[in-house]
């Protein structure tokens, strides 16, 4: 084992962590943002509005990941969308994991019982009252768990970036993989950072839980 | 805007036989998966603990960093250990004992569903352990896990691409070749969109079928 060897891919590899935490964070902002949105619309009144946002979730999650990559990426300027690298993996990574995260949110709130729905309305409260002030409440831990999961898949989603040349974890491990020869040590070193970041990210999601969590979850 | 799909027909052959190869990958990691899937299960609940303790350490490992990460890493490993295997080999391995570890997880929890009364059954007419774990248990525990075991090779199916990134033939690398000559990427890559959507609506299809078929078995 060569110390100095590992050193220097320690350090080299915290300054692609840092690309690929700035990648997650961005993602996960518009991916969040973008599940939202999608839920809203799958609860519209309009048909039309909930097939074409069916579609949209269908397409994404029957399609793989790198190919929407390549679709926005390399075939963007042939339709006037000209991206940098690492704005087509933020939209590409963020509308992905929306169609995933939007799924998980439309189960949570479908699992608060219909009673409650009726409840509230029969009390004169109107739609957008009732979601917020009857279901939301019921139902945010179980939203943010189902967030978190995805968020884990979403950070290990970015290692595609790689494909299109940003120096990531991903990309720099490999470069030094082919260089070094030593490719064990420095999947080791990457892996590492690649856990602590997932960690980092389950401890956050963890708190948010607990703090949206009803009083009888907390206690369990 | 300047798209043109008539470019995409001359390549057909090259695509279907991507699609094929792209069929074939994920037949043969699925199959993988399932099977070191099975022993994984049972290892994390029949083995002494000093090997269940050091198979954590893997299973930690790829459940915590990206698949094209650990591709990467079988494909320069292999080599750097002196094992010259060719890279369609390790593309589907790595693949495969990727998936294993998720198909594990299903089937440990499956197993443990079984009634412990289904093993004492078994033991009582007396089938070894292993035979009672071979006849009694693991049918019983497959059934259960089907539907979540398919969720997952459906996502391998989509993630079958990676292994382009090392260089073996499939959908993807064949749809690079052809944008290489005809410098239309657009085209091509949604052409491989729509082929892989179509390959992931007909493997749902089948097994939504095989689920419901297998429904009284659980």
């Amino acid at each position: 084992m060569d110390l100095d060897l590992i050193m220097r891919t320690t350090q080299f590899l915290g300054e692609a962590a840092l690309m690929t935490l700035a990648l997650t964070a961005g993602s996960l902002v518009l991916g969040i943002l973008a599940a939202g949105a999608i839920v809203v619309a799958r609860l519209s009144r309009w048909t039309a509005v909930r097939a074409l946002v069916a579609a949209y979730v269908s397409v994404m999650r029957g399609t793989p990941l790198l190919v929407q990559l390549f679709v926005l990426y390399f075939g963007g300027p042939q339709i006037g969308l000209t991206l940098s690298p690492f704005a087509a993996g933020v939209v590409t990574f963020g509308l992905n994991i929306a169609a995933y995260m939007s799924e998980g949110l439309r189960g949570a709130i479908l699992s608060v019982d219909k009673g409650q729905t009726e409840a509230a309305r029969t009390l004169g409260f109107g739609r957008l009252a009732t979601m917020f002030h009857f279901i939301l409440p019921q139902c945010a831990a179980l939203m943010i768990r189902s967030l978190g999961v995805n968020a884990v898949i979403l950070i290990k989603g970015t290692a595609l970036i790689s494909t299109i040349g940003v120096v990531d974890l991903t990309y720099s491990a490999q470069r030094i993989m082919t260089s070094s020869s030593q490719p064990f040590e420095v999947f080791g070193i990457a892996a590492a950072y690649y856990m602590l970041i997932v960690f980092g990210l389950t401890r956050i999601m963890r708190l948010a839980e607990r703090r949206f969590a009803l009083p009888d979850e907390a206690r369990a | 805007m300047n798209l043109d799909f008539s470019v995409v027909p001359p390549f057909a052959g090259a695509l279907a036989i991507g699609a094929l190869w792209t069929i074939l990958i994920t037949a043969l990691a699925g199959a993988i998966s399932l099977i070191v899937g099975i022993g994984l299960a049972l290892a994390r609940i029949y083995a002494p603990g000093w090997i269940r303790a050091l198979l954590a350490v893997p299973v930690f490992i790829i459940l915590g960093t990206p698949l094209l990460l650990q591709l990467f890493l079988v494909y320069y490993g292999l080599s750097q250990l002196g094992l010259r295997l060719p890279a369609f080999f390790t593309g589907v391995v790595g693949l495969g004992l990727h998936y294993a570890v998720y198909n594990a997880d299903i089937l440990r929890a499956a197993i443990l569903s079984v009634e412990q009364g289904q093993y004492e059954a078994g033991r009582a007419l007396g089938f070894g352990r292993g035979a009672t774990l071979r006849h009694f248990v693991l049918p019983q525990a497959l059934y259960r896990a089907l539907p979540q075991i398919g969720n997952n090779i459906l996502v391998l199916l989509k993630d079958s691409v990676l292994v382009s990134a090392i260089g073996i033939m499939e959908l993807v690398l064949s749809a690079q070749l052809a944008i290489s000559r005809t410098f239309r990427p657009f085209e091509f890559y949604i052409s491989v969109a729509a082929i892989f959507y179509l390959i992931n609506l007909a493997l749902e299809w089948a097994l939504a079928r095989i689920t419901r078929r297998t429904e009284a078995m659980r």
